[in-house]
């Protein structure tokens, strides 16, 4: 399997992305730049890694939306190319209009940065498949701009469908219905606000990370 | 021409940003705030005839995210 990880001016967790996959799918990932037209053919899967895209401009994610890397990436999705989105990177596909949604400012106003307990809500997506409804995971979370919004309409058509694929345990930042991630209609886009390629590693505390990533690394070689 | 752009919360979203100036207003003692809502206005300089059409799409597509804000624009500098 190859994967793919974009970077952005400003992105600053595409490298940590990049050894996370390349942990799961045995392979050094395709980096992609922001004014890249095109992802190859042959890229399997897709990562919007976190950081500050355009120096968080206008709104957190606004400006890499509207990026030439970005139609590339809406190209792929819709082939079902799985792409995964954290923190920026779920900003980014919100923006995009690719997953529902936006996030706004915390709640408290403060950045927070520490390990959120996560718990699993559906499983229909390709990076929640093969994990258990109710599982808890335990993946550090660094947002100031995390708190998930939706119309209440929205928000219970995607609970109706499956598409809130994780919740916080404790809701940090103040998500509306405590939501962490979502997905896409097809279960193949998903977006995050917690960062699982900083738990890939007994040395960063623990290695739930690989538990979202190694499902759709396993489809894609299997 | 310029063109001036209003983008605010909608109703209903909280404004974290607002209630903490609502806040600091208290603390100054000014008394009988009741809200306050932080926006954000983007003044453009547009090329002369540049349609009302053309600057709404501006703000759909990029200055504005829907799911979360409204906008308002008047023309500051007519041609």
């Amino acid at each position: 399997m190859t994967a793919a990880v974009i970077t952005f001016p400003g992105s600053n967790c595409d490298r940590d992305m990049a050894v996370a996959l390349e942990q799961v799918t045995g392979r050094s990932p395709v980096r992609l730049w922001h004014r890249d037209t095109q992802v190859p053919r042959h890229v399997d899967m897709i990562a919007v890694p976190g950081g500050f895209s355009y120096g968080d401009y206008l709104r957190s994610g606004a400006l890499a939306a509207r990026s030439p890397i970005m139609r590339a990436v809406a190209e792929a999705a819709a082939r079902g190319v799985p792409v995964l989105g954290v923190c920026n990177g779920f900003q980014i596909l919100c923006e995009a209009g690719l997953l529902p949604g936006a996030l706004l400012r915390n709640a408290g106003q403060t950045f927070i940065c520490r390990t959120a307990e996560l718990e699993v809500a559906s499983t229909a997506s390709v990076f929640t498949a093969d994990l258990e409804v109710g599982e808890t995971l335990r993946i550090p979370v660094a947002h100031h701009d995390g708190n998930f919004f939706a119309a209440e309409e929205v928000l219970d058509r995607l609970e109706q469908s499956g598409r809130v694929v994780l919740r916080y345990v404790d809701n940090l930042n103040g998500s509306r219905r405590a939501i962490a991630g979502v997905a896409n209609e097809a279960g193949n886009v998903v977006g995050m606000m917690p960062h699982p390629e900083r738990a890939v590693d007994a040395a960063h505390g623990g290695t739930d990370g690989l538990k979202l990533l190694r499902h759709c690394a396993a489809l894609a070689l299997g | 021409m310029q063109v001036r752009v209003h983008v605010s919360l909608k109703p209903g979203v909280l404004d974290p940003q607002g209630r903490a100036v609502l806040h600091a207003l208290e603390g100054l003692g000014f008394d009988g705030v009741q809200d306050v809502r932080v926006g954000r206005v983007i003044d453009l300089e547009v090329a002369d005839g540049t349609s009302a059409d053309t600057i709404d799409a501006m703000c759909r597509q990029l200055l504005a995210n829907l799911v979360i804000e409204n906008y308002s624009f008047t023309v500051t500098e007519p041609a």
